[in-house]
Protein backbone atom coordinates (compact mmCIF):
# COMPACT_ATOMS: atom_id res chain seq x y z
CA UNK A 1 0.00 0.00 0.00
CA UNK A 2 1.61 3.24 -0.77
CA UNK A 3 -0.10 6.00 1.24
CA UNK A 4 0.78 4.16 4.29
CA UNK A 5 2.45 5.96 7.03
CA UNK A 6 4.35 3.29 7.18
CA UNK A 7 6.83 1.41 4.75
CA UNK A 8 5.32 -1.67 3.14
CA UNK A 9 7.22 -4.43 4.91
CA UNK A 10 6.47 -3.46 8.67
CA UNK A 11 4.89 -6.51 10.53
CA UNK A 12 1.08 -6.99 9.65
CA UNK A 13 -1.07 -6.88 13.19
CA UNK A 14 -2.92 -10.74 13.78
CA UNK A 15 -4.90 -11.24 16.69
CA UNK A 16 -4.06 -13.15 19.69
CA UNK A 17 -3.80 -16.94 19.01
CA UNK A 18 -6.97 -17.53 21.61
CA UNK A 19 -9.00 -15.36 19.47
CA UNK A 20 -8.88 -12.65 22.33
CA UNK A 21 -8.51 -9.65 20.32
CA UNK A 22 -10.16 -10.22 17.30
CA UNK A 23 -13.74 -7.94 17.85
CA UNK A 24 -10.51 -5.17 17.68
CA UNK A 25 -9.42 -6.46 14.69
CA UNK A 26 -12.78 -6.98 13.05
CA UNK A 27 -13.62 -3.44 13.99
CA UNK A 28 -11.12 -1.54 12.41
CA UNK A 29 -11.95 -3.30 9.16
CA UNK A 30 -15.23 -1.37 9.33
CA UNK A 31 -13.91 2.13 10.34
CA UNK A 32 -15.53 1.18 14.03
CA UNK A 33 -12.82 1.58 17.06
CA UNK A 34 -14.34 -1.35 19.37
CA UNK A 35 -13.05 -2.18 23.25
CA UNK A 36 -14.08 -4.10 25.95
CA UNK A 37 -16.84 -2.97 28.08
CA UNK A 38 -17.94 -5.01 31.21
CA UNK A 39 -21.32 -6.18 31.38
CA UNK A 40 -20.94 -6.88 35.09
CA UNK A 41 -19.91 -3.33 36.25
CA UNK A 42 -20.21 -1.67 33.26
CA UNK A 43 -16.65 -0.27 33.00
CA UNK A 44 -14.50 -0.02 29.65
CA UNK A 45 -10.87 -1.88 29.42
CA UNK A 46 -7.98 -1.83 27.26
CA UNK A 47 -6.46 -3.79 26.22
CA UNK A 48 -8.52 -6.45 26.13
CA UNK A 49 -8.02 -9.52 28.67
CA UNK A 50 -10.95 -12.04 29.40
CA UNK A 51 -11.96 -11.02 32.50
CA UNK A 52 -12.46 -8.02 34.37
CA UNK A 53 -9.75 -6.67 36.39
CA UNK A 54 -12.18 -5.22 38.49
CA UNK A 55 -15.23 -7.02 38.86
CA UNK A 56 -13.90 -10.27 38.17
CA UNK A 57 -16.57 -10.69 35.63
CA UNK A 58 -16.11 -12.87 32.18
CA UNK A 59 -18.67 -11.02 31.22
CA UNK A 60 -17.29 -8.85 28.42
CA UNK A 61 -18.61 -7.24 25.32
CA UNK A 62 -16.99 -5.28 22.47
CA UNK A 63 -18.84 -1.49 22.08
CA UNK A 64 -18.17 1.03 19.47
CA UNK A 65 -16.30 3.91 20.86
CA UNK A 66 -15.26 7.54 19.79
CA UNK A 67 -12.13 7.92 18.52
CA UNK A 68 -11.43 11.13 20.38
CA UNK A 69 -8.57 11.61 22.93
CA UNK A 70 -5.33 13.85 23.69
CA UNK A 71 -1.84 13.17 23.39
CA UNK A 72 -0.48 11.79 26.95
CA UNK A 73 3.17 11.15 25.72
CA UNK A 74 5.43 10.43 22.53
CA UNK A 75 8.17 9.41 20.40
CA UNK A 76 10.57 10.57 17.33
CA UNK A 77 12.49 6.72 16.27
CA UNK A 78 15.23 7.94 14.22
CA UNK A 79 17.25 4.41 14.79
CA UNK A 80 15.86 1.76 12.04
CA UNK A 81 14.94 -1.49 14.00
CA UNK A 82 13.26 -3.42 11.13
CA UNK A 83 14.42 -3.79 7.92
CA UNK A 84 11.43 -2.01 6.57
CA UNK A 85 12.36 1.24 8.05
CA UNK A 86 16.16 1.38 6.69
CA UNK A 87 16.79 4.55 5.36
CA UNK A 88 12.85 6.07 6.26
CA UNK A 89 13.94 8.57 8.62
CA UNK A 90 12.13 9.34 11.81
CA UNK A 91 8.55 8.71 12.39
CA UNK A 92 6.35 9.59 15.16
CA UNK A 93 4.13 7.07 17.41
CA UNK A 94 1.79 8.81 19.95
CA UNK A 95 0.42 7.14 23.07
CA UNK A 96 -3.29 9.22 23.31
CA UNK A 97 -5.42 9.04 25.83
CA UNK A 98 -9.37 8.78 25.74
CA UNK A 99 -10.48 10.07 28.79
CA UNK A 100 -14.07 8.81 28.37
CA UNK A 101 -13.06 5.40 28.72
CA UNK A 102 -9.54 6.01 30.83
CA UNK A 103 -7.95 4.15 28.42
CA UNK A 104 -4.93 4.59 25.83
CA UNK A 105 -3.87 3.58 22.98
CA UNK A 106 -0.64 3.86 20.99
CA UNK A 107 -0.53 4.60 17.12
CA UNK A 108 1.55 6.81 14.81
CA UNK A 109 0.82 10.79 14.27
CA UNK A 110 -0.35 11.30 10.87
CA UNK A 111 1.35 14.51 8.82
CA UNK A 112 5.06 15.95 8.90
CA UNK A 113 7.31 13.60 10.31
CA UNK A 114 9.34 16.01 11.72
CA UNK A 115 6.79 18.20 13.40
CA UNK A 116 6.61 19.27 16.87
CA UNK A 117 4.70 16.78 19.25
CA UNK A 118 2.49 19.27 21.80
CA UNK A 119 1.43 16.69 24.91
CA UNK A 120 -1.88 17.83 25.81
CA UNK A 121 -3.44 18.14 21.95
CA UNK A 122 -6.44 16.94 20.98
CA UNK A 123 -6.04 13.64 18.69
CA UNK A 124 -8.72 12.14 16.09
CA UNK A 125 -8.67 8.42 15.32
CA UNK A 126 -7.79 7.70 11.36
CA UNK A 127 -8.24 4.13 9.98
CA UNK A 128 -5.45 3.38 7.87
CA UNK A 129 -6.67 -0.09 5.47
CA UNK A 130 -3.88 -2.22 4.03
CA UNK A 131 -6.41 -3.87 1.51
CA UNK A 132 -3.91 -5.59 -0.76
CA UNK A 133 -2.01 -7.74 1.65
CA UNK A 134 -3.09 -11.80 2.91
CA UNK A 135 -5.21 -11.30 5.02
CA UNK A 136 -6.03 -7.26 5.20
CA UNK A 137 -5.78 -5.55 8.10
CA UNK A 138 -6.78 -1.76 9.22
CA UNK A 139 -4.17 0.48 11.72
CA UNK A 140 -5.88 2.90 13.66
CA UNK A 141 -3.41 6.43 13.28
CA UNK A 142 -4.18 9.58 15.03
CA UNK A 143 -4.25 13.76 13.98
CA UNK A 144 -4.54 16.93 15.70
CA UNK A 145 -7.61 18.19 15.44
CA UNK B 1 5.97 -11.13 60.71
CA UNK B 2 9.38 -10.20 62.03
CA UNK B 3 10.42 -13.81 61.28
CA UNK B 4 9.59 -13.79 57.62
CA UNK B 5 12.74 -12.01 56.37
CA UNK B 6 15.79 -12.57 54.12
CA UNK B 7 17.74 -10.04 56.37
CA UNK B 8 21.14 -11.48 56.87
CA UNK B 9 20.12 -15.35 56.30
CA UNK B 10 22.05 -15.42 53.15
CA UNK B 11 25.58 -14.23 51.38
CA UNK B 12 27.40 -14.13 48.15
CA UNK B 13 30.35 -16.18 48.95
CA UNK B 14 31.27 -16.14 45.32
CA UNK B 15 31.72 -14.34 42.19
CA UNK B 16 32.55 -14.77 38.36
CA UNK B 17 32.51 -13.20 35.28
CA UNK B 18 33.63 -14.26 31.85
CA UNK B 19 35.20 -11.97 29.29
CA UNK B 20 33.18 -9.34 27.97
CA UNK B 21 32.32 -8.82 24.59
CA UNK B 22 30.23 -6.79 22.01
CA UNK B 23 27.55 -8.83 20.76
CA UNK B 24 28.67 -11.51 18.08
CA UNK B 25 32.25 -11.26 19.35
CA UNK B 26 32.08 -14.33 21.76
CA UNK B 27 34.67 -17.26 20.85
CA UNK B 28 32.42 -19.27 22.20
CA UNK B 29 28.86 -20.34 22.80
CA UNK B 30 25.99 -19.23 25.39
CA UNK B 31 26.08 -22.08 27.18
CA UNK B 32 29.83 -22.61 27.54
CA UNK B 33 29.81 -18.98 28.74
CA UNK B 34 27.47 -19.70 31.49
CA UNK B 35 29.64 -22.63 32.52
CA UNK B 36 32.97 -20.67 32.54
CA UNK B 37 31.16 -18.00 34.53
CA UNK B 38 29.86 -20.71 36.81
CA UNK B 39 33.41 -22.47 37.56
CA UNK B 40 34.77 -19.15 38.02
CA UNK B 41 32.50 -18.20 40.80
CA UNK B 42 32.90 -21.57 42.63
CA UNK B 43 36.73 -20.96 43.02
CA UNK B 44 36.05 -17.34 44.23
CA UNK B 45 34.08 -18.87 46.80
CA UNK B 46 36.54 -21.51 47.33
CA UNK B 47 34.58 -24.28 46.48
CA UNK B 48 33.84 -27.12 44.03
CA UNK B 49 31.19 -26.86 41.44
CA UNK B 50 30.04 -30.34 42.94
CA UNK B 51 28.87 -28.58 46.17
CA UNK B 52 26.24 -26.17 44.00
CA UNK B 53 23.03 -27.71 44.03
CA UNK B 54 20.82 -25.28 42.78
CA UNK B 55 20.29 -22.27 39.78
CA UNK B 56 18.57 -19.32 39.56
CA UNK B 57 18.15 -17.48 36.91
CA UNK B 58 16.05 -14.75 34.88
CA UNK B 59 14.96 -13.20 31.32
CA UNK B 60 14.37 -16.26 29.55
CA UNK B 61 17.79 -17.86 30.24
CA UNK B 62 18.68 -20.46 27.52
CA UNK B 63 20.99 -22.36 29.94
CA UNK B 64 18.75 -23.98 32.03
CA UNK B 65 19.60 -25.44 35.40
CA UNK B 66 18.80 -29.20 34.56
CA UNK B 67 21.36 -29.14 31.95
CA UNK B 68 24.03 -27.20 34.18
CA UNK B 69 23.76 -30.06 36.57
CA UNK B 70 24.11 -32.35 33.93
CA UNK B 71 27.28 -31.02 32.69
CA UNK B 72 28.60 -29.62 35.96
CA UNK B 73 28.04 -33.33 37.42
CA UNK B 74 26.10 -31.84 40.59
CA UNK B 75 25.08 -34.56 42.49
CA UNK B 76 21.82 -33.29 43.68
CA UNK B 77 19.76 -30.47 41.94
CA UNK B 78 17.49 -29.03 44.85
CA UNK B 79 16.34 -25.83 43.28
CA UNK B 80 16.00 -24.63 39.66
CA UNK B 81 14.62 -21.43 39.31
CA UNK B 82 13.47 -19.07 36.26
CA UNK B 83 12.09 -15.50 37.25
CA UNK B 84 9.28 -14.34 34.76
CA UNK B 85 9.67 -11.48 32.70
CA UNK B 86 12.29 -9.97 29.39
CA UNK B 87 14.93 -8.13 30.16
CA UNK B 88 17.04 -7.47 33.33
CA UNK B 89 14.12 -7.19 35.87
CA UNK B 90 14.86 -10.28 36.99
CA UNK B 91 18.45 -9.88 38.37
CA UNK B 92 18.17 -9.06 41.41
CA UNK B 93 14.95 -11.31 41.97
CA UNK B 94 17.69 -14.50 40.69
CA UNK B 95 19.69 -13.53 43.67
CA UNK B 96 16.67 -13.15 46.18
CA UNK B 97 15.28 -16.28 44.68
CA UNK B 98 18.20 -18.27 45.24
CA UNK B 99 18.72 -16.72 48.93
CA UNK B 100 15.26 -17.30 49.49
CA UNK B 101 15.77 -21.02 48.79
CA UNK B 102 19.26 -21.36 50.70
CA UNK B 103 17.14 -19.42 53.86
CA UNK B 104 14.69 -21.92 54.25
CA UNK B 105 16.76 -24.94 53.29
CA UNK B 106 15.47 -26.13 50.30
CA UNK B 107 18.92 -25.54 48.86
CA UNK B 108 22.83 -25.29 50.55
CA UNK B 109 24.82 -23.86 47.77
CA UNK B 110 22.35 -21.73 44.92
CA UNK B 111 23.94 -19.98 41.79
CA UNK B 112 22.71 -16.89 40.27
CA UNK B 113 23.74 -15.89 36.96
CA UNK B 114 22.48 -14.56 33.84
CA UNK B 115 24.34 -15.75 29.99
CA UNK B 116 23.88 -14.41 27.23
CA UNK B 117 25.72 -14.30 23.99
CA UNK B 118 23.25 -12.32 21.39
CA UNK B 119 25.78 -12.92 18.49
CA UNK B 120 24.89 -16.37 18.58
CA UNK B 121 21.16 -15.96 19.01
CA UNK B 122 18.72 -12.69 18.43
CA UNK B 123 20.09 -9.00 19.62
CA UNK B 124 17.56 -7.28 21.43
CA UNK B 125 17.86 -3.98 19.56
CA UNK B 126 16.56 -5.52 16.43
CA UNK B 127 13.23 -6.67 15.43
CA UNK B 128 12.71 -9.68 14.09
CA UNK B 129 11.80 -10.77 10.59
CA UNK B 130 8.26 -12.04 11.16
CA UNK B 131 5.55 -10.87 8.72
CA UNK B 132 2.74 -11.07 11.35
CA UNK B 133 2.99 -10.07 15.17
CA UNK B 134 0.35 -11.54 17.50
CA UNK B 135 -1.63 -10.48 20.41
CA UNK B 136 -0.10 -7.55 22.25
CA UNK B 137 2.45 -6.54 20.50
CA UNK B 138 -0.14 -6.28 17.38
CA UNK B 139 -1.20 -3.03 18.60
CA UNK B 140 2.56 -1.81 18.76
CA UNK B 141 4.95 -3.11 16.44
CA UNK B 142 3.06 -1.93 13.25
CA UNK B 143 3.22 1.38 14.65
CA UNK B 144 6.64 0.97 14.46
CA UNK B 145 6.97 0.52 18.25
CA UNK B 146 9.39 -3.15 18.26
CA UNK B 147 12.35 -2.25 20.61
CA UNK B 148 13.05 -2.30 23.91
CA UNK B 149 14.09 1.69 23.58
CA UNK B 150 10.96 1.95 21.62
CA UNK B 151 8.85 0.16 23.85
CA UNK B 152 9.98 2.33 27.03
CA UNK B 153 10.87 6.25 25.41
CA UNK B 154 7.19 7.28 26.37
CA UNK B 155 6.73 6.67 29.86
CA UNK B 156 11.04 8.79 30.37
CA UNK B 157 9.11 11.19 27.46
CA UNK B 158 6.02 11.37 29.82
CA UNK B 159 8.12 11.39 33.45
CA UNK B 160 10.57 14.24 32.06
CA UNK B 161 7.53 16.50 30.91
CA UNK B 162 5.89 16.11 34.24
CA UNK B 163 8.78 16.69 36.17
CA UNK B 164 10.56 19.11 33.89
CA UNK B 165 14.03 17.14 33.88
CA UNK B 166 16.42 18.19 31.42
CA UNK B 167 18.80 16.26 28.70
CA UNK B 168 21.06 17.13 31.43
CA UNK B 169 20.35 14.86 33.64
CA UNK B 170 20.62 12.25 31.62
CA UNK B 171 23.89 13.38 30.30
CA UNK B 172 25.44 13.23 33.78
CA UNK B 173 24.50 9.43 34.29
CA UNK B 174 25.90 8.34 31.14
CA UNK B 175 29.43 10.19 31.87
CA UNK B 176 29.67 8.65 34.99
CA UNK B 177 28.83 5.44 33.69
CA UNK B 178 31.59 5.67 31.15
CA UNK B 179 33.98 7.19 33.30
CA UNK B 180 34.19 4.53 35.39
CA UNK B 181 34.40 2.10 32.52
CA UNK B 182 37.66 3.49 32.09
CA UNK B 183 39.84 2.40 34.70
CA UNK B 184 37.77 -1.16 34.25
CA UNK B 185 40.09 -4.06 32.04
CA UNK B 186 37.15 -5.58 31.76
CA UNK B 187 34.72 -2.88 30.41
CA UNK B 188 33.74 -3.28 26.64
CA UNK B 189 34.03 0.48 26.41
CA UNK B 190 37.41 1.36 28.16
CA UNK B 191 39.48 3.28 26.16
CA UNK B 192 36.35 5.17 24.48
CA UNK B 193 36.33 8.28 27.10
CA UNK B 194 32.89 10.23 26.50
CA UNK B 195 32.54 13.67 27.20
CA UNK B 196 29.85 16.26 26.86
CA UNK B 197 30.36 17.40 23.25
CA UNK B 198 30.75 13.70 22.33
CA UNK B 199 27.36 13.15 24.07
CA UNK B 200 25.54 16.59 22.66
CA UNK B 201 26.34 15.57 18.95
CA UNK B 202 25.91 11.57 19.28
CA UNK B 203 22.95 10.80 17.02
CA UNK B 204 19.35 10.48 18.11
CA UNK B 205 18.43 6.98 18.40
CA UNK B 206 14.54 8.69 19.38
CA UNK B 207 14.01 11.74 20.39
CA UNK B 208 13.16 13.12 22.78
CA UNK B 209 15.78 12.07 25.17
CA UNK B 210 17.58 8.87 23.24
CA UNK B 211 21.27 9.86 22.26
CA UNK B 212 23.34 7.04 21.27
CA UNK B 213 25.05 7.49 25.13
CA UNK B 214 21.64 7.20 26.70
CA UNK B 215 21.22 3.44 25.29
CA UNK B 216 23.13 0.39 26.41
CA UNK B 217 25.14 -2.24 24.63
CA UNK B 218 24.33 -5.24 23.11
CA UNK B 219 26.74 -7.50 24.70
CA UNK B 220 28.10 -11.61 24.50
CA UNK B 221 28.98 -12.58 28.53
CA UNK B 222 27.90 -14.57 31.23
CA UNK B 223 28.18 -13.80 35.00
CA UNK B 224 27.04 -16.28 38.34
CA UNK B 225 27.17 -15.29 41.99
CA UNK B 226 27.32 -18.08 44.26
CA UNK B 227 24.78 -17.60 47.53
CA UNK B 228 25.20 -19.98 50.67
CA UNK B 229 23.64 -19.13 54.45
CA UNK B 230 25.20 -16.85 56.46
CA UNK B 231 27.21 -18.75 58.93
CA UNK B 232 28.77 -20.89 56.67
CA UNK B 233 30.30 -17.60 54.14
CA UNK B 234 31.79 -16.14 57.75
CA UNK B 235 34.30 -18.78 57.14
CA UNK B 236 34.86 -19.04 53.69
CA UNK B 237 37.71 -17.59 51.37
CA UNK B 238 36.16 -14.07 50.89
CA UNK B 239 34.58 -11.26 52.67
CA UNK B 240 31.14 -11.92 52.82
CA UNK B 241 28.70 -9.80 51.33
CA UNK B 242 24.90 -10.48 52.98
CA UNK B 243 21.62 -10.40 51.48
CA UNK B 244 19.99 -7.52 53.57
CA UNK B 245 17.14 -7.65 51.40
CA UNK B 246 15.25 -8.46 47.98
CA UNK B 247 12.76 -7.12 46.67
CA UNK B 248 10.50 -7.61 43.36
CA UNK B 249 7.28 -7.36 41.73
CA UNK B 250 5.22 -4.55 40.14
CA UNK B 251 3.17 -1.83 41.03
CA UNK B 252 -0.86 -1.91 40.06
CA UNK B 253 -1.20 -3.55 36.93
CA UNK B 254 1.82 -2.33 35.91
CA UNK B 255 1.68 -5.16 33.11
CA UNK B 256 -1.39 -3.96 31.82
CA UNK B 257 -1.65 -4.55 27.58
CA UNK B 258 -0.81 -1.58 25.24
CA UNK B 259 0.30 1.04 27.89
CA UNK B 260 -2.21 1.03 30.03
CA UNK B 261 -0.74 0.45 33.50
CA UNK B 262 -2.08 3.44 35.78
CA UNK B 263 1.57 4.76 36.72
CA UNK B 264 3.01 4.60 33.24
CA UNK B 265 5.39 7.19 33.55
CA UNK B 266 7.43 5.07 36.24
CA UNK B 267 10.26 2.15 36.69
CA UNK B 268 7.66 0.34 38.16
CA UNK B 269 9.55 0.46 41.65
CA UNK B 270 7.61 2.74 43.36
CA UNK B 271 6.02 -0.09 45.51
CA UNK B 272 9.34 -2.26 45.93
CA UNK B 273 11.11 0.26 47.42
CA UNK B 274 9.77 0.82 50.61
CA UNK B 275 9.35 -2.82 51.15
CA UNK B 276 12.76 -2.91 49.94
CA UNK B 277 13.90 -0.28 52.91
CA UNK B 278 12.17 -2.23 55.65
CA UNK B 279 13.43 -5.66 55.26
CA UNK B 280 17.03 -4.51 55.54
CA UNK B 281 16.09 -2.00 57.86
CA UNK B 282 18.42 0.87 56.57
CA UNK B 283 17.47 4.05 54.09
CA UNK B 284 17.85 5.34 51.10
CA UNK B 285 21.21 7.39 52.85
CA UNK B 286 22.62 4.17 54.15
CA UNK B 287 23.79 3.40 50.74
CA UNK B 288 27.23 4.41 50.03
CA UNK B 289 27.42 2.12 46.86
CA UNK B 290 24.69 2.78 44.28
CA UNK B 291 24.43 0.64 41.17
CA UNK B 292 21.12 1.04 38.93
CA UNK B 293 20.70 -1.13 35.85
CA UNK B 294 21.05 0.90 32.67
CA UNK B 295 18.74 -0.04 29.80
CA UNK B 296 18.14 3.74 29.01
CA UNK B 297 19.71 6.55 31.29
CA UNK B 298 15.99 7.77 31.53
CA UNK B 299 15.40 4.22 33.69
CA UNK B 300 18.03 5.10 35.86
CA UNK B 301 16.67 8.42 36.72
CA UNK B 302 13.12 6.97 37.70
CA UNK B 303 14.94 3.88 39.22
CA UNK B 304 16.74 6.64 41.51
CA UNK B 305 14.15 8.70 42.23
CA UNK B 306 11.67 6.13 43.07
CA UNK B 307 14.30 4.63 45.14
CA UNK B 308 14.57 7.71 47.49
CA UNK B 309 17.99 8.49 46.36
CA UNK B 310 17.30 11.77 44.22
CA UNK B 311 14.41 14.28 44.43
CA UNK B 312 12.55 14.89 41.32
CA UNK B 313 13.11 18.46 41.55
CA UNK B 314 16.88 18.41 42.62
CA UNK B 315 17.38 16.17 39.46
CA UNK B 316 18.42 18.76 37.18
CA UNK B 317 20.80 19.76 39.93
CA UNK B 318 22.33 16.54 41.34
CA UNK B 319 22.70 14.51 38.28
CA UNK B 320 25.95 15.40 37.17
CA UNK B 321 29.08 14.08 36.44
CA UNK B 322 30.48 15.34 39.20
CA UNK B 323 28.13 14.04 41.80
CA UNK B 324 28.08 10.77 40.14
CA UNK B 325 31.32 9.39 40.20
CA UNK B 326 33.93 8.21 42.59
CA UNK B 327 36.55 10.74 42.92
CA UNK B 328 34.67 13.06 45.40
CA UNK B 329 30.84 12.81 44.13
CA UNK B 330 28.65 12.36 46.27
CA UNK B 331 26.49 9.80 44.94
CA UNK B 332 29.02 7.35 43.19
CA UNK B 333 26.82 5.50 40.66
CA UNK B 334 27.75 2.51 38.41
CA UNK B 335 31.53 2.00 39.94
CA UNK B 336 32.28 -0.52 37.04
CA UNK B 337 31.02 1.17 33.78
CA UNK B 338 27.82 -0.65 34.02
CA UNK B 339 25.10 -1.95 30.97
CA UNK B 340 26.61 1.37 29.04
CA UNK B 341 29.98 1.00 29.47
CA UNK B 342 31.28 -2.35 31.21
CA UNK B 343 28.72 -4.70 30.03
CA UNK B 344 25.08 -5.12 29.25
CA UNK B 345 25.24 -8.45 31.76
CA UNK B 346 21.52 -7.70 32.17
CA UNK B 347 22.86 -6.34 35.39
CA UNK B 348 24.55 -8.70 37.08
CA UNK B 349 27.83 -7.08 36.55
CA UNK B 350 26.05 -4.51 39.13
CA UNK B 351 25.05 -7.34 41.72
CA UNK B 352 29.03 -8.15 41.56
CA UNK B 353 30.72 -4.68 41.03
CA UNK B 354 28.43 -4.45 44.74
CA UNK B 355 30.01 -7.44 46.18
CA UNK B 356 33.76 -6.36 44.77
CA UNK B 357 32.68 -2.97 46.24
CA UNK B 358 31.72 -4.51 49.78
CA UNK B 359 34.79 -6.70 49.90
CA UNK B 360 36.70 -3.25 49.03
CA UNK B 361 38.25 -4.66 45.91
CA UNK B 362 36.79 -2.80 43.73
CA UNK B 363 39.02 -0.62 40.82
CA UNK B 364 37.25 2.30 41.92
CA UNK B 365 36.47 1.29 45.48
CA UNK B 366 34.12 4.24 47.16
CA UNK B 367 35.08 4.49 51.06
CA UNK B 368 31.67 4.20 52.48
CA UNK B 369 31.39 0.71 51.34
CA UNK B 370 29.31 -1.52 54.14
CA UNK B 371 25.67 -0.76 52.13
CA UNK B 372 24.96 -1.79 48.49
CA UNK B 373 21.73 -0.75 47.03
CA UNK B 374 21.04 -2.73 42.73
CA UNK B 375 18.10 -1.50 41.23
CA UNK B 376 17.54 -4.12 38.21
CA UNK B 377 15.24 -3.60 35.06
CA UNK B 378 13.56 -0.37 35.36
CA UNK B 379 10.60 -0.46 33.16
CA UNK B 380 9.88 -3.72 32.79
CA UNK B 381 7.67 -5.67 35.18
CA UNK B 382 8.18 -6.95 37.25
CA UNK B 383 11.43 -5.61 38.49
CA UNK B 384 13.91 -6.02 41.54
CA UNK B 385 16.38 -4.82 43.75
CA UNK B 386 18.67 -5.65 46.36
CA UNK B 387 20.15 -4.54 49.22
CA UNK B 388 23.51 -6.10 50.10
CA UNK B 389 26.03 -5.32 53.50
CA UNK B 390 29.21 -6.05 55.64
CA UNK B 391 28.83 -7.38 58.12
CA UNK B 392 28.83 -4.26 60.21
CA UNK B 393 25.11 -3.89 58.63
CA UNK B 394 23.87 -7.24 60.61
Amino acid sequence: MSDSYLPAGMPAPAPHIDGLSKPYWDGTREGKLRIQKCRGCQSWQWGPEWICHRCHSFDLSWEEIEGKGIIYSYQRPHHPVHSALNGFGPYIAVLVELPAYGIRMVGNLLGDRLQSVPIGAAVEAVFEHHNDVTPPYTLVHWKLT
Amino acid sequence: MTDRTLRGKTAIAGIGETIYYKHGQSPDSEFKLALQAIVKACDDAGISPHEVDGFASYGDDRSDGPRLAAALGIKELKFSNMFWGGGGGGVCGAVGNASAAVATGMADCVIAFRSLAQGQYRRYGRSGAAAAVAGDDAFLFPYGVMSPAQRFAMKITRFMHDHRIKQEALRGIALACYHHAQKNPNAVMRGRELDEAKYDSSRWIIEPFHHLYDCCQENDGSAAVVVVPAERAKDMKNKPAYVMACGQGGDHRSAAPVHNMPNYPSSHFGKLAPRLYAMAKMAPSDMGIVQCYENFTGGVLMSLIEHGMVKPEEANEFLVKDNLIVEGGKMPLNTSGGNLAECYMHGLELVIESVRQIRGTAINQVANNDAAIIMGGPMVTPVSSLILGSEATL
